[in-house]
């Protein structure tokens, strides 16, 4: 013990705790520096450049953000985005709510009931891709054939520019699992005595919902509806195996899918980079958007 | 009199509430099944198309119920021969993604308790700024990392290995550290300290007293890995370059991507087997899994 020298014991157990602590902490001060903080730092200074894998990065300024201002496909990809995560985290978000509020009225089966709702989100993205695509399909797929049993329409899920984007979101409704499950602890964490005094007010099953049930669950919704929106921006794997290219007419072309086209088939890594910062820069706004429209109305107990 | 009707009224009332409770309940049951059916149907036609012959899938109106349940299907997949592919060794695939999972899964276990335990258990300058800092990261949208990553592993000299796919997991991941550190958070600061009185290094205390306790949450560690690394299709697609070191995903796609022909039924066959491991530790794991995944949103 070399650092006696007039540190009392409370000194010295300090002193090793700030040795132990920053060793247990060493695989993530390491991680963190190596596969995290420099990563992010080096696609800033290639945003700013041009680089390709067989050619090192060589600065050009704004130039990257300045093209990507006027690049259609780039506008197009975000709008594809931007429109997916509009419809599906709404919807999967009401969905998720709801099925969660089914399983929580102590019903029989609840458990059962949970498994079933939840395993679709346990399918791997490919899996649930090739799946799917088989369902909508065109010719033999189930979907159309039980549509035009009861007379309904049945559009080309698959081929039809107006379509593609609705048949991804009608994917992430039933892979809505895992926020259902968040919801479902949310809801029974809600205190039986709220219930109990609405009761005695006379508040009927709506008027319960809307003035116990969702306050209540707000912090919950909040955390999900940024999760989802963060999720759906990346959106990556699922249009890249059903709609290749995302075709029909680039419908289904996805923002992280044009950054993986840029990067690593047309070549050019520095333009890729500023397209994951304009990416980042979109996600951060969304999330303090969603921080600030809720500030007023999530409600968190005890402050 | 008076009395009498008073409490024929009343009893009337609770019978019409518990026949309003009970049309609630059937309603409830119904709506329930109602959505097992649309939650389970797709599932249960992709095994219906496993286990078909070819000229069934075709067959208009579907068929639910296979005229005979072709099993060697299964086999089949795992050794298709496509006529613009060739042959797709599935079987490799699978030990390949076997032998990354499992490491991904054992490097995550051990990384995230050991900073988790750091985290949430000994006190040390700047603890407490590092761990906002890794709350923040989650944040950071994967898409972005993907260009500097693969930068990074090609100066490793890992591109076209199984190294960037479970490397990394042995240095921590931010949602993993902050789960298992609001588990550890939980465990009473006396069992430490009592520990310690009887002599037990930080070392100790960790391995022998906490850790056995941190059982549930360290499953949930590892089932969220597991579901991760075998589910995974961006990494392998960046990073393994020869076929042969493919995972099940990307043969997967590869298998689909395929433009003539579609043999349909030995792609929901191969898919099914891709699906079944991971709905099989979902079911050993559900209990500590559902709570684990209820904490993620909860404790925030």
């Amino acid at each position: 013990m070399d650092e006696v020298s007039g540190a009392g014991p409370r000194q010295m157990n300090s002193r090793r705790d700030q040795r132990v602590g920053i060793l247990f902490a060493l695989p993530w001060i390491l991680g963190f520096t190596i596969f995290l903080a420099y990563p992010l730092l080096s696609s800033l200074y290639y945003s700013f450049t041009n680089f390709s894998i067989l050619r090192s990065p060589r600065w050009i300024g704004l130039s990257n953000y300045k093209e990507l201002m006027s690049d259609e496909v780039f506008h197009l990809s975000l709008k594809n985005t931007l429109t997916f995560a509009a419809a599906s985290v709404p919807l999967a978000t009401i969905c998720a709510i709801l099925l969660a509020m089914l399983l929580n009225t102590k019903s029989k089966g609840m458990a059962f009931y949970r498994t079933i709702f939840y395993i679709p989100s346990l399918v791997p993205m490919v899996a649930l891709g090739v799946l799917w695509l088989w369902i909508f399909n065109g010719h033999y797929g189930l979907l159309n054939e039980g549509l035009s049993r009861i007379g309904l329409p049945t559009p080309p899920w698959l081929t039809d520019p107006a379509w593609s984007k609705w048949t991804l979101v009608i994917i992430s409704i039933w892979g809505t699992g895992n926020a259902m499950v968040i919801y479902l602890a949310g809801l029974q964490d809600v205190p039986q005595s709220l219930y109990e005094a609405a009761d005695i007010d006379g508040a009927r099953a709506w008027g319960k919902t809307r003035h116990v049930t969702i306050p209540m669950i707000s912090p919950v919704i909040l955390f999900n509806v940024v999760m989802g929106i963060i999720g759906s921006l990346q959106t990556f794997a699922l249009p890249y195996v059903m709609f290749p290219g995302g075709q029909p007419a680039r419908s289904a072309y996805f923002f992280s899918m044009y950054l993986y086209d840029t990067a690593f088939q047309f070549q050019r890594m520095g333009y890729a980079s500023a397209m994951g910062w304009v990416m980042f820069g979109i996600t951060l706004g969304l999330t303090l958007l969603a921080l600030k429209l809720s500030a007023k109305h999530v409600h968190y107990e005890g402050g | 009199m008076v009395q009498a009707t008073q409490a024929m009224v009343a009893a009337e009332t609770a019978r019409s509430r518990r026949r309003r409770v009970m049309i609630g309940r059937i309603a409830v049951q119904c709506c329930l099944i109602g959505l097992s059916i649309f939650f389970l149907m797709p599932l249960v036609w992709m095994f219906v198309t496993a286990i078909k012959p070819i000229d069934e899938t075709m067959s208009s109106p579907p068929k639910w119920i296979p005229s005979i349940f072709q099993w060697k299907n299964f086999p089949e997949a795992f050794a298709y021969n496509s006529k613009d592919l060739g042959y797709i060794p599935f079987l490799v695939y699978g030990k390949n993604t076997i032998f990354v999972t499992i490491l991904a899964v054992i490097g995550s276990v051990i990384s995230n308790s050991l900073v988790a335990y750091s985290f949430a258990r000994i006190q040390w300058k700047g603890r407490d700024l590092l761990f906002g800092i890794t709350l923040a990261t989650m944040m950071v949208p994967g898409p972005v990392l993907m260009v500097p990553m693969y930068a990074l592993f090609k100066e490793f000299g890992w591109i076209g290995t199984f190294r960037p796919l479970w490397i990394p997991t042995f240095f921590g991941s931010a949602f993993n550290i902050f789960l298992l550190r609001q588990f550890l958070k939980t465990i009473p600061m006396e069992l430490s300290e009592a520990a310690k009185l009887d002599g037990a290094s930080e070392w100790r205390t960790f391995i022998d007293v906490i850790m056995p306790l941190a059982r549930p949450a360290l499953t949930v560690i590892a089932v969220f890995t597991f579901l991760w690394a075998w589910n995974d299709f961006m990494g392998p697609l960046l990073y393994l370059t020869d076929q042969q070191t493919f995972t099940l995903s990307m043969g997967l796609q590869f298998f689909q991507s395929q433009h003539t022909g579609t043999p349909w039924n030995l792609l929901m066959a191969a898919s099914l087997i891709v699906i079944l491991p991971v709905i099989i530790v979902f079911f050993f794991a559900q209990k500590v899994f559902i709570e684990g995944i209820a904490t993620t949103g909860l404790k925030s």
